[in-house]
C-alpha cells in the first residue's frame, strides 16, 4: 500500500463522509467539502510530471488475490497521468461549478457527490493501473456510477430511460472486455499490461489474437461511443449539467481512447487494428457531425459532437499505429497522428467543458436549451458569449485557438494514410482525409449554431421561462479557467508538447524508441502554404456558406426515414427480448411452491442419477460396516413410521407434532452414534422450529383435502420416491468409495496443537474452517432479512388494507 | 381466548434463567466439550421463544425492548472484526490467536481470538431466530 493507492482511493474514503457531513452540516453546500480532494490530487500528481517527462514509469504493487495472479499494480506513465491529470483538473472544476450550479436547498446532495466521487476513484483507477483484471473491475464501477449519475433526477421518465441504455450498452462492452482480458490471459498467462507488452511479438501469430483484439475494441468503442454504439451518449444527456461536462465530454467517455492508447503496443501492429481503429473513428467523427447540425437541444449538438470528437482522437490513434511498421522514427512521420491524438484529447477536455458549462449556464439562467427559443442573449450575458465564442470557434478549428493547431495536426495525419502503402491504404486510403474534410465543415456548422443561434439573432423573452442574466461569478470561473487554457495551449502549444506529449506517445508506441530517443514533436502554427492550411480555408468557406443557408437544405435529414435508425433497433431489440423472456418465464413460473418442488427434484433425479450411472459411482461395501443394534432399529422405525404418518395426517397439528417427533428421534440417533455436537443442535433447533411452525400455524387457512387425478398423484409419488431412493444410493457409494485420505486425521493432529482447543467440531466451525462459517451466518442474515423484508415491507398489501 | 397458562408461566419464569445460563455454559465452553456459539445462540433462542409462548409478544417486547436486526448487524461485525485482526498484524484474513494467562478467580486460563468470532456467530443466531419468529408472529 503506497501513497499513490491512497490516492485512488482516497475519492472512495471521502465518499463514506458525505453524507454525514450533508446530514450535520446542512447549512454549508456539501460541494465545498468534496473541493479541496481534486485539487489536492491534482497537485500532488503535477508533482509527478518530472519523473514521467523522461519516459519513466513509477509502480507500485499491492497484492490483493496473488494466487490468480491479480494484484492491485499502480503504473503512473505518462499516458496514466494525463487522464489522471485531466479527471482531477476537470473534476476540480466541475465540482466548483456544481456547487453553483445545484441549490443546496433542493437538491439531494449527498448522493450527488457520493457517486461523483465513486466515479473519480474509479476513473483514477482505470488509468492508473497494470493489472487488467483490476482495471476491469473499476471501469465497471465507472459504468455503474455513471449510470446512477445520469438518473439522479429519478423522477423523470427520460433520465430513466437514458440511464438503463447507457448501462445496457456499457455493461455489454464491459463484459466483451472481460472476454478479451481472458483470452489475453490464456495466450500471455498475465495480466499485467507491461508484461503483455513484452511478449507482444509472439501473440502476434496466434488463434486468439483477433478475437482478443475484437472483444477488446468492442469494450472501448461502446465506452467511447463509437458508431454503431454511440446512441447512448445524446440520452446521457439527462444528467446534470457537471456531470455532462465531466463524465460523458472529458473523462469517462475518453476512458475507451485509454483503453485503444494503452493496448496499441499489444495489437497495433495488425492490419484488423489499422483499419478498424482508424475506420470506425472517421465513421464516428462524420456521422457525429452530421447528426449534430440537426439538433436543436444545445446539449445534443454537444453529445453529438463530443461522439464525433471522440471518433476524431479514435482514428487519429488507429492511423499512429501505422508508424510501427517503419524500422525507425526517421524513415516516415506517421508519429504526427498520435501526437495529434494526444494533444487533441488535451484540447478536446477544455474547449468542450468550457462549452458544457456555458451551455449550463444558459440553461441555468434562461430555463431552456432550445435554439429555436433562444437568441440575442448577448446584450444579457457578455461574459458567457466570449466564452463560447472562443469554446466553439476552438472547436471549429480556428485560430489562435488550440483546436485550430490539432485540426491541422490530424489533416496531416490523414494525408499521410492517403500515401501509405500497406494494407490497400494506397487505394482505399484517400476516404481518409475526404470524410475528416467533409466532417470538418460540418464540425464548423454546428459550432457557429450554438454561438450564433443563442446569442445572436432575435431576443424571444416571450419563450423563456426565466428572465436571462449573466451567472453568478463562482458559476464563470471554472469556464474561464478552461477558456484561458485554450488560448494558452493555442498561443504556447509547446508548453504541453514535451512535457505531456511526447512522453504520452512514448507509452502508446514504445518500440519505436531506441535507448535515449525521443520523438519530435514541434508544434507550429505556419507550416507555409500547404494542403493543410488549404483544407482549412475550405473549411470555413464552405462552412459558412452552409451555414447561411442552413434553413434550405435542412430537408435532407428528412430522407433517413426514423425506422431505421440505430435508437429504434436498440428500442425493438430491448422490448423483443423482455417480451420473449416474459414469455418464457410465465411458461413455467405458475405460482404453485408444488410445481417448482417438481421441477428441482426432477433435475435433482436426472442429473445425480445419470452422473451416478455414467461414472459407475454406486458401490456397495459392508465390510467395514458396524452390526446395527437394537437402539439403531427401533429409532429408525420410528422415524420411517412417523415420517409416513404425516402423509395421513388429518390436521396441521398432527402433522407439525410428528415433524417434531421424527426431529427429536434424529438427534437420539446422534446420540447413538455419539454424536453430542449434531444431537445438541439438532435438539434446539427442533424445538424452534416446532414452535415456529406453530405460530405460522395460527395463520394458516384451515387445511382441505382434495381429491387429485391419479396421474397427479402418481407423479408426485415417482418423483419423491426417486429423491429418497437417489439420496440413499448416494450416501451408500460416499460411504464405500474413499477415494482419498480422509482429511480427520489432519484435525486430530492439530486441534490441540495449532488452535488450542479439544472440541474438534466447534474449533473446526470456527477456526480452521472458519470462512465457511462466516458466509453461513451471513446467508443466515440474509434469509431473516428477507423473511423481515417480505412481512413487513409489503407496498401492495398495505395499500389494500 | 385466554387459557389457564398459569402453571407455565411459573415455571418458564424461573426455568428461563436455567437455560440461558446454561446457553451461556455450553458458548463458553464450547472450544473444550460440545457446545459453542451456534447451540449457545439458538438455546437463548429457545429460552425466549419459551418466553413468547407463556406471555404474549407484547409483553416480552416490554421485557426485552431489543431490535433484533441489530444483533445481526453486531454479530457480523464481531464475526467480520475478528477477521480484520489477522489481516492487522500481517497474516491472513480470520487467522485466530490464543494463549495462556493467569486471571484472578479463574487461574490459569486460555484466551482466544475466536471466542470473539463465536460470539459473532452467538448474536447472529439469536438475531436471525428471534428476528424471524418474531416478524411471522406480528403479521396479522
Amino acid at each position: 500500500m503506497s501513497l499513490l493507492h491512497l490516492a485512488i482511493f482516497s475519492p472512495f474514503i471521502l465518499a463514506i463522509f458525505i453524507p454525514i457531513l450533508y446530514k450535520f452540516l446542512q447549512r454549508i453546500h456539501t460541494g465545498w467539502f468534496v473541493l479541496p480532494l481534486p485539487i489536492l490530487l491534482f497537485s500532488y500528481l503535477l508533482t509527478f510530471l518530472g519523473k514521467t517527462k523522461h519516459h519513466k514509469s513509477l509502480v507500485e504493487s499491492f497484492e490483493w488475490i496473488p494466487s490468480l495472479h491479480i494484484n492491485f499494480q499502480v503504473q503512473l506513465d505518462s499516458l496514466g497521468l494525463l487522464f489522471a491529470l485531466l479527471i482531477t483538473g476537470i473534476g476540480s472544476l466541475v465540482v466548483l461549478y456544481s456547487i453553483f450550479y445545484l441549490a443546496k436547498d433542493q437538491e439531494k446532495l449527498n448522493t450527488f457527490y457520493v457517486y461523483l466521487l465513486l466515479f473519480m476513484g474509479a476513473m483514477l483507477g482505470v488509468v492508473l493501473n497494470d493489472n487488467l483484471i483490476v482495471l476491469y473491475l473499476f471501469w465497471e464501477f465507472t459504468s455503474f456510477s455513471s449510470f446512477l449519475l445520469i438518473g439522479y433526477w429519478f423522477t423523470r421518465e427520460k433520465s430513466r430511460y437514458g440511464a438503463q441504455k447507457s448501462m445496457l450498452i456499457t455493461v455489454f462492452g464491459g463484459l466483451s472486455m472481460l472476454g478479451g482480458i481472458i483470452l489475453l490471459y490464456l495466450m500471455t498467462g498475465t495480466f499485467m499490461i507491461s508484461e503483455m507488452v513484452t511478449k507482444a511479438d509472439q501473440l502476434f501469430n496466434h488463434s486468439l489474437f483477433i478475437p482478443a483484439m475484437l472483444l477488446i475494441l468492442l469494450g472501448a468503442f461502446t465506452k467511447s461511443a463509437q458508431f454503431p454504439f454511440h446512441i447512448w451518449l445524446p440520452d446521457a444527456m439527462e444528467a446534470p449539467t457537471p456531470v455532462s461536462a465531466y463524465l460523458h465530454s472529458a473523462t469517462m467517455v475518453k476512458a475507451g481512447i485509454y483503453l485503444v492508447a494503452r493496448m496499441s503496443p499489444i495489437f497495433a501492429e495488425s492490419l484488423v487494428w489499422l483499419w478498424l481503429v482508424a475506420g470506425v473513428g472517421i465513421v464516428t467523427l462524420c456521422w457525429g457531425s452530421f447528426t449534430a447540425v440537426r439538433q436543436t437541444d444545445l446539449k445534443a449538438i454537444l453529445a453529438y459532437s463530443t461522439v464525433s470528437q471522440l471518433g476524431l482522437i479514435m482514428s487519429l490513434l488507429g492511423i499512429g499505429a501505422a508508424a510501427l511498421h517503419f524500422d525507425s522514427i526517421d524513415d516516415q512521420n506517421f508519429t504526427v497522428a498520435t501526437a495529434a491524438a494526444i494533444f487533441h484529447l488535451i484540447n478536446h477536455a477544455t474547449f468542450k467543458g468550457s462549452l458544457f458549462m456555458v451551455v449550463g449556464i444558459i440553461d441555468h439562467e434562461t430555463g431552456t436549451r432550445d435554439i429555436r427559443r433562444l437568441g440575442g442573449l448577448m446584450n444579457f450575458m457578455p461574459i458567457t458569449f466570449t466564452l463560447a465564442i472562443i469554446g466553439a470557434f476552438s472547436m471549429a478549428g480556428l485560430p489562435p485557438f488550440n483546436g485550430f493547431l490539432s485540426k491541422e495536426m490530424f489533416f496531416s495525419g490523414m494525408l499521410k494514410i492517403a500515401q501509405f502503402d500497406l494494407f490497400n491504404l494506397d487505394t482505399w486510403g484517400i476516404l481518409f482525409p475526404l470524410l475528416a474534410w467533409i466532417a470538418s465543415v460540418f464540425t464548423f456548422i454546428y459550432s457557429m449554431v450554438i454561438v450564433f443561434k443563442t446569442f445572436t439573432g432575435k431576443f424571444q423573452p416571450e419563450k423563456l421561462v426565466k428572465k436571462p442574466h449573466e451567472a453568478p461569478f463562482g458559476m464563470l470561473v471554472p469556464p474561464i479557467i478552461l477558456a484561458s487554457l485554450v488560448i494558452i495551449f493555442g498561443i504556447f502549444p509547446n508548453i504541453l508538447s514535451y512535457s505531456l506529449i511526447e512522453p504520452t506517445m512514448a507509452s502508446i508506441l514504445p518500440s519505436l524508441l531506441g535507448p535515449n530517443e525521443v520523438f519530435d514533436v514541434e508544434i507550429a502554427h505556419w507550416h507555409g502554404v500547404n494542403t493543410e492550411l488549404w483544407m482549412t480555408i475550405g473549411v470555413v468557406i464552405l462552412g459558412l456558406i452552409l451555414f447561411k443557408t442552413l434553413a434550405k437544405w435542412q430537408n435532407i435529414y428528412l430522407l433517413l426515414p426514423e425506422k431505421l435508425t440505430f435508437n429504434k433497433l436498440y428500442e425493438a431489440l430491448l422490448d423483443r427480448s423482455q417480451f420473449g423472456a416474459m414469455r418464457l418465464t410465465k411458461g413455467y413460473m405458475n405460482g404453485f411452491i408444488r410445481t417448482y418442488l417438481v421441477y428441482i427434484f426432477f433435475f435433482f433425479i436426472i442429473i445425480l442419477g445419470f452422473s451416478l450411472y455414467w461414472k459407475s459411482a454406486f458401490k456397495l461395501e459392508t465390510t467395514n460396516t458396524a452390526p446395527v443394534g437394537v437402539y439403531e432399529l427401533i429409532l429408525a422405525l420410528i422415524i420411517v413410521i412417523g415420517s409416513i404418518s404425516i402423509l395421513f395426517a388429518k390436521s396441521r397439528l398432527t402433522s407439525i407434532i410428528l415433524l417434531g417427533a421424527v426431529g427429536y428421534t434424529v438427534s437420539l440417533l446422534f446420540v447413538v452414534f455419539r454424536a453430542p455436537d449434531l444431537a445438541l443442535t439438532q435438539l434446539v433447533i427442533e424445538t424452534v422450529s416446532v414452535s415456529l411452525f406453530l405460530l405460522c400455524f395460527y395463520h394458516l387457512p384451515e387445511l382441505k383435502r382434495y381429491e387429485r387425478p391419479v396421474g397427479f398423484k402418481a407423479v408426485n409419488m415417482l418423483i419423491s420416491v426417486g429423491v429418497g431412493a437417489i439420496v440413499t444410493l448416494i450416501a451408500i457409494s460416499a460411504h464405500s468409495n474413499k477415494l482419498f485420505p480422509s482429511i480427520a486425521e489432519y484435525y486430530i493432529e492439530n486441534t490441540y496443537k495449532k488452535a488450542g482447543g479439544e472440541n474438534m467440531v466447534n474449533v473446526i466451525l470456527v477456526d480452521f474452517r472458519g470462512f465457511d462459517t462466516m458466509f453461513e451466518i451471513c446467508v443466515l442474515a440474509i434469509a431473516a432479512l428477507g423473511i423481515f423484508a417480505m412481512i413487513k415491507l409489503r407496498l401492495t398489501r398495505r395499500k389494500e388494507g | 381466548m385466554r387459557t389457564n397458562d398459569l402453571i407455565l408461566q411459573t415455571v418458564t419464569k424461573i426455568v428461563l434463567f436455567v437455560i440461558i445460563l446454561f446457553s451461556i455454559h455450553i458458548f463458553f465452553a464450547g472450544h473444550y466439550y460440545p457446545g459453542g456459539g451456534f447451540i449457545g445462540g439458538l438455546m437463548t433462542s429457545g429460552a425466549i421463544v419459551l418466553l413468547l409462548l407463556a406471555f404474549d409478544l407484547k409483553t416480552v417486547q416490554n421485557i426485552l425492548p431489543i431490535d433484533y436486526k441489530y444483533l445481526i448487524g453486531t454479530g457480523l461485525l464481531f464475526a467480520v472484526g475478528t477477521g480484520v485482526i489477522g489481516l492487522l498484524s500481517g497474516k491472513p484474513f480470520l487467522t485466530h490467536a490464543f494463549d495462556y494467562f493467569q486471571l484472578p478467580f479463574l487461574g490459569k486460563t486460555s484466551l482466544h481470538t475466536a471466542v470473539l468470532f463465536d460470539t459473532g456467530v452467538f448474536l447472529v443466531v439469536v438475531g436471525v431466530t428471534m428476528t424471524i419468529i418474531q416478524t411471522i408472529g406480528e403479521d396479522e
